[in-house]
């Protein structure tokens, strides 16, 4: 192997970007305008959710009760009658329903242990599942502080101090960034070498190389590092500008640590990339290919959903792809401020993936020129 | 050079079939026309001759329509072709067949679906179609290969059939961009001769050629001599002749040539070969390559000794392309060897590919790149010493004429300057060997003899072993040795004298033909008037049939012909069409099976500096739950500081020193709980969870204080979560994971479709047929809304037979708002390739403009109206959202069509706007 042809074929393959200005267009929009939009506009945390309250009781409790749902985590409650609720469900226009039935406040006080029902539309996802825990929060809390009005204060004084760590407000817009930049580290990264593969056999350029004291191994590598070395710069800076910069996110720990476990992915999927090119026969097959591993890589690997919650099988499964110990790392080191010692092994999975992905691709890229 | 009336050629009296005036065109800074003013003369076959890089083919597409005029205006069959409405009617009447072998074709599509595909196009009906086809390919002896694709046809053949494809509208002007470049003898005379039968046949159609090739030249009717942009001459082949004084047309061209070109110019002159001194350079012994059962090459066996020049002649397709790749270790011979200086080839052997050059048949150099940086790469690749290389490269561009051109991009140059670009780059890296696919194909007579110039001087003085296969006889003269090559086989291998001799043949042309005739070349029928079937109707009575030409601005049978067209590919590559339908499967299970939005199983650890009863009990508690598993107790900060941040541990709890004495006696205290706020989701649930499970232990803790006392105060609140009582997650995800799958795929699908057309050329059709914009989207669009029904059947039984989630209300609103959605869908596609070129960026841009908005903007886990900023604004217009809606409230919520109608209305005009769009953006004529 000659390092000189893999810089010249590398160089190569940057000439050639340059002249696709829409490709770079894409390029800086999905570190950018794509990240910024999707981490401000998901409320990762509860965020105008609607809700409808059905007040049956009409009593100074459910007042506070109704009083308590406003902006930013409620849009501000509608009131309507039990009638209406299946309807505005159905339609889709409240995610929580909150019926509090007739005489609930003298129930209360009475000790008759009255139900408050919570309907809650289920198709509404996470929304549903974080919103409900809110709301039966929100309504123990006005509940027990009436209640303590009403009694003379004997319930066990023992407080519960929460912190949540690295992220105290549990900002959205945090996790959001970062996450979208990951997965845009995968997907850049396999479309850029793979397609780069593909249009060399496409228009005949690759069996040009073949003629010339160039390897396989060579050209190969040639796709890695420079497609690599796009992709690794436009991580930097839109973590630095963008996510450090405009949107002001405490990065937690070192980002030097942070860029080493980018290159080592990086690594990884860009032979995944060359891979999946060996596979298709041409650009479509290529783009089928590519949504039918993205989409797992990304959904799967703990990003968007916690790894601990998915089944154990996938978790095994997935223990074998790149994304996963890149997710970890990520946040790991941006978020928990976590250093070497502690992701050590993140980074030793990826070298070792990487390289196994590596020499498998070689391996078929060798075999596909034959 | 304006104002040059016809010299001898205007015999005809009637207005010119063609006028420019004025007409200039500049890609960028080059200057490719400048002011041309020309009248050609209707009824008769125009050439236009002259160097590579003169502006012929830029004219040419400008008289088709397929370029946006930029100056001056072309007058083309009485009106004028920039104005659209005079194109589109127009354009039933001009056929046009761009430069580059089979650029107007389809490679998946056989040879009739190519023909028929152009027949649809023009509207005939089925019969006529039929009868029209078989008569073409009878007289363009295609009939054989009616079946075969045509990508794997031989060069010839693809311009026989691209003729094929251009005749079949009978047009009164045929336009023929170097329509026999690389096209072997024998074919060329059957191609000018099918054009003869058809101009004897329609003697009012006007046939306007640009050729290299000056012996063609000779049998036209009027010539259009062009240098630098302009016209420089105009005229009979014999008037130019008797103007120019010159013996042959090659010389008269030379001769009106601007005096410091004609200077460059110099005869090319063969130096003798100095004595043999045996040592082969190139050596073959029965090589034999099969394909399957088809044997391309057949035992073929040679020698070549060191500095000779060797050529290789034969039909298209009879395998000499083969043999090189051979030689050059590309392909793995079959049977048989070949040796290079004395060493048998091995694809593994750097050292030999060092000393050998290679220019193979089709384009090979990067597009992307300029001649400069494709002529600095391989110098590099060959390991040049770094300081010579700008010399080296200074002077291979002097040598071939490039060194104004250094700064261009290979695909702005024509393909004669582009074929002097690759002899340079094989060149560079100074061979002993030469292996040249036909290096001159294209190229101007003036620039060949100037590359023959060189290569008899690499030959002679330094040395170099040169195997060059070739078309043009004048150049087989030059070679020191020359084989015949037909069907795999070598016919015969001599010097070009001996042959002429041996055959008692006049020139070698001749004897060339003899010999093929005498293999079967040419179905044994050397006759020009072809076998044509009895009943086929000819030529031009089938021109006297009304002709649609009813223009309207839609036509439904073009539309549908490009749909037929569509699925006719995606029926070649069902690789596609499977992955489309697996890909869909699989990606349902993943997400249907691999996301829960239930969180559990989180690890929690305990800093207890109690140690009592009362504090095991707390934490007890939550262990006992399923939604959290506990992990060893921590020790200390430090460990519990570096536990977390490893993620070891999402939640963290510390329980005081005392504290089960302080809860005894009432006294204050507090429990101090960290979880991990990196995954917001997550943290929230965890607060949730241990606040309830707080709540529940001071109740408890009371109710064993109190007693009943307790009681008051106490109410439940009772969670219904309706649609999905059982907060499973296959119901959950099923309805919204439709339409995410319903959408990438299909658009991703549909916007290659059209930027593959861009990428690979044949998007001309659309430019020159009176296909319009719409019609071409529609029909491309059309197929893929098809399959992604096929696919959505295919989901829709996976959801309800495999995953058991049923649809509880309207089967008819679901089906038909999916069917709205993939209209959207695909027309987002076409939407996305009108301003793409790339496939690349259409891959890419699809990905992104389609993944993002379709799981985050569109409600799938947070409704719209709780998003924020540019996202909500996406997900109110985008598609997704409003199928979701339909998807849930058909699966989960058992709605009728009429609960839902507001959700269908946004879909409902998504899709003619997306397609609109497309179809506003998409350019109907290259700029």
């Amino acid at each position: 192997m000659r390092v000189a042809n893999v810089i010249q074929l590398g160089i190569k393959e940057l000439r050639g970007l340059t002249r696709d200005p829409v490709l770079l267009i894409l390029i800086v929009y999905a570190f950018s305008m794509s990240v910024y939009s999707a981490a401000t506009a998901i409320p990762e945390t509860l965020n105008k959710a609607p809700i409808a309250i059905i007040d049956e009781d009409r009593s100074p409790l459910s007042d506070r009760i109704a009083g308590a749902f406003y902006p930013p985590l409620f849009l501000t409650p509608s009131l309507i009658t039990r009638a209406e609720m299946d309807q505005r469900m159905d339609a889709g226009l409240d995610t929580f329903a909150l019926n509090i039935p007739p005489n609930f406040q003298r129930d209360l006080l009475a000790g008759r242990q009255p139900v408050i029902q919570l309907n809650v539309d289920a198709t509404r996802m996470s929304q549903a599942f974080t919103g409900s825990g809110y709301v039966q929060s929100i309504v123990n809390g006005e509940v027990n502080e009436f209640v303590a009005r009403h009694r003379s204060g004997d319930s066990l004084p023992v407080d519960l101090a929460m912190r949540a760590r690295f992220n105290p407000e549990l900002n959205k817009q945090w996790f959001g960034a970062v996450v979208q930049i990951i997965n845009n580290v995968t997907m850049l990264a396999v479309i850029l070498t793979g397609t780069a593969l593909i249009r060399e056999r496409e228009h005949g350029t690759i069996e040009h190389l073949l003629v010339m004291p160039v390897t396989p191994l060579e050209i190969m590598l040639g796709k890695v590092w420079s497609m690599g070395c796009v992709v690794f710069v436009a991580t930097a800076l839109s973590l630095i500008v963008l996510v450090q910069g405009i949107m002001q996110v405490p990065l937690q720990g070192s980002l030097g640590l942070f860029l080493f476990g980018v290159a080592l992915h990086l690594f990884a999927v860009t032979s995944l990339g060359i891979f999946l090119a060996t596979m298709s026969g041409s650009m479509p097959q290529f783009g089928l290919l590519l949504m039918m591993t993205l989409l797992p890589l990304n959904i799967l690997s703990g990003g968007t959903t916690p790894r601990e919650s998915m089944p154990e099988f996938v978790q095994t499964v997935m223990m074998a792809a790149p994304t996963t110990h890149f997710v970890a790392l990520a946040q790991g080191v941006l978020f928990r401020g976590a250093d070497l010692t502690l992701v050590w092994q993140q980074l030793a999975a990826l070298a070792v993936i990487g390289t196994a992905l590596f020499m498998f691709s070689l391996g078929r890229f060798r075999r596909s020129l034959k | 050079m304006s104002g040059n009336a016809p010299v001898a050629g205007g015999q005809s009296a009637s207005a010119p079939v063609v006028s420019a005036t004025g007409v200039s065109l500049r890609y960028g800074k080059t200057l490719a026309l400048d002011g041309i003013d020309l009248d050609i003369p209707p009824g008769i076959m125009v050439g236009l001759i002259g160097p590579d890089g003169v502006g012929k083919s830029s004219l040419l597409s400008l008289i088709a329509g397929a370029r946006v005029m930029q100056d001056g205006r072309i007058m083309v069959l009485g009106g004028d072709i920039a104005d659209a409405r005079h194109r589109n009617s127009v354009c039933p009447q001009i056929a046009y067949m761009p430069q580059g072998l089979g650029k107007n074709l389809y490679f998946n599509l056989s040879v009739f679906e190519n023909v028929d595909f152009f027949g649809r196009l023009f509207g005939h009906d089925r019969k006529e179609r039929e009868e029209r086809i078989d008569d073409l390919l009878a007289r363009t002896r295609l009939s054989s290969f009616r079946d075969r694709p045509a990508g794997k046809l031989s060069g010839g053949m693809k311009q026989k059939l691209g003729l094929c494809c251009a005749l079949i509208h009978d047009p009164d002007l045929l336009i023929l961009d170097e329509p026999t470049t690389g096209v072997d003898p024998l074919s060329r005379r059957q191609f000018w001769d099918l054009i003869d039968d058809i101009r004897r046949e329609r003697p009012k159609m006007s046939v306007i050629v640009a050729t290299a090739y000056m012996e063609e030249a000779a049998r036209f009717d009027w010539l259009v001599a062009m240098d630098a942009g302009k016209v420089l001459a105009t005229g009979s082949p014999a008037g130019l002749l008797e103007s120019t004084g010159a013996a042959n047309l090659d010389d008269a061209f030379i001769a009106v040539l601007p005096e410091e070109k004609r200077r460059d110019h110099k005869a090319v002159e063969i130096a003798p070969r100095p004595p043999d001194d045996g040592e082969p350079a190139i050596e073959a012994e029965g090589l034999t390559m099969r394909f399957g059962d088809f044997v391309a090459v057949d035992n073929v066996s040679f020698r070549i000794p060191k500095g000779e020049i060797f050529g290789f002649l034969g039909s298209n397709g009879c395998g000499k392309t083969t043999t090189m790749k051979m030689l050059t270790g590309l392909l793995p011979a079959s049977e048989g060897t070949a040796r290079l200086f004395g060493r048998e080839v091995d694809p593994n052997d750097l050292a030999v590919r060092r000393r050998v050059g290679y220019m193979s048949q089709s384009f090979s150099l990067y597009t992307e790149l300029t001649v400069r940086q494709n002529l600095d790469l391989h110098a590099r690749l060959f390991d040049l010493p770094p300081d010579t290389i700008p010399d080296r490269i200074r002077e291979m561009a002097e040598r071939f004429d490039l060194t104004e051109l250094m700064d261009a991009l290979p695909d702005a140059l024509p393909l004669g300057i582009r074929q002097r670009l690759s002899l340079a780059v094989a060149l560079v890296h100074r061979p002993e060997i030469l292996i040249l696919d036909e290096p001159t194909s294209g190229v101007d007579p003036v620039a060949r003899d100037a590359l023959w110039i060189e290569l008899i001087a690499l030959s002679r003085k330094e040395d170099v072993t040169i195997f060059v296969s070739t078309h043009f006889m004048n150049e087989a003269e030059r070679c020191d040795r020359i084989s015949l090559m037909h069907a795999g086989k070598v016919l015969i291998s001599d010097t070009p004298a001996n042959i002429v001799k041996t055959r008692g043949a006049q020139t070698l042309e001749e004897a060339f033909i003899a010999y093929l005739e005498d293999a079967g070349a040419g179905d044994g029928n050397s006759e020009p008037q072809p076998a044509i079937a009895p009943d086929a109707v000819p030529m031009g009575q089938a021109g006297d049939k009304p002709r649609h030409t009813a223009l309207s601005w839609f036509d439904f049978g073009r539309m549908l012909s490009y749909a037929r067209l569509e699925s006719l590919e995606l029926w070649r590559d069902p690789v596609r069409a499977a992955m489309a339908f697996a890909g869909s499967v699989f990606l349902m299970c993943i997400i249907g099976y691999g996301i829960s939005m239930d969180v559990e199983d989180l690890t929690f650890a305990v800093l207890d500096h109690d140690q009592t009863t009362i504090s095991r009990n707390y934490t007890l508690d939550i262990a006992g739950s399923r939604y959290f598993i506990e992990k060893p107790p921590i020790t200390d900060y430090d460990d519990l500081d570096r536990r977390m941040r490893a993620g070891e541990i999402t939640l963290a709890i510390e329980i005081p020193p005392g504290f089960g004495r302080d809860v005894s006696r009432g006294s204050n205290v507090e429990i101090g709980v960290w979880y991990d706020g990196a995954m917001p989701m997550r943290a929230e649930t965890v607060r949730g969870y241990i606040q309830g499970m707080h709540q529940r232990w001071l109740l408890e803790k009371a109710a064993l204080r109190l007693g009943s006392a307790a009681a008051a105060g106490n109410f439940s609140v009772e969670v219904r979560f309706r649609y999905n009582p059982d907060v499973r997650s296959l119901p959950a995800m099923v309805p919204a994971v439709i339409p995410l799958l319903l959408i990438l795929i299909p658009a991703i699908l549909t916007a290659l479709s059209v930027v593959r057309e861009k990428e690979l050329g044949s998007i001309v059709n659309l430019y020159v047929t009176p296909t319009t914009r719409l019609e071409f989207l529609l029909g491309k669009q059309l197929p893929y809304v098809v399959l992604a029904m096929a696919n959505f059947v295919l989901l829709l039984g996976l959801a309800v037979f495999i995953f058991g989630v049923p649809v509880k209300g309207s089967l008819f609103a679901l089906t038909l708002g999916a069917f709205l959605y993939v209209i959207a869908a695909t027309g987002f596609g076409l939407f996305i390739s009108s301003f793409v070129n790339s496939q690349i960026a259409a891959i890419f841009g699809t990905s992104i403009l389609t993944l993002i908005p379709a799981t985050q903007f569109s409600g799938l886990t947070e409704p719209v109206s709780s998003l924020e900023g540019t996202g909500r604004f996406i997900g109110s217009i985008y598609p997704t959202t409003h199928f979701i809606t339909i998807a849930r409230g058909a699966f989960s919520k058992a709605l009728d069509f009429s609960d839902m109608s507001a959700a269908f209305v946004p879909l409902l005009i998504a899709g003619p706007v997306l397609i609109g769009l497309g179809a506003l953006l998409l350019k109907k004529q290259a700029t």
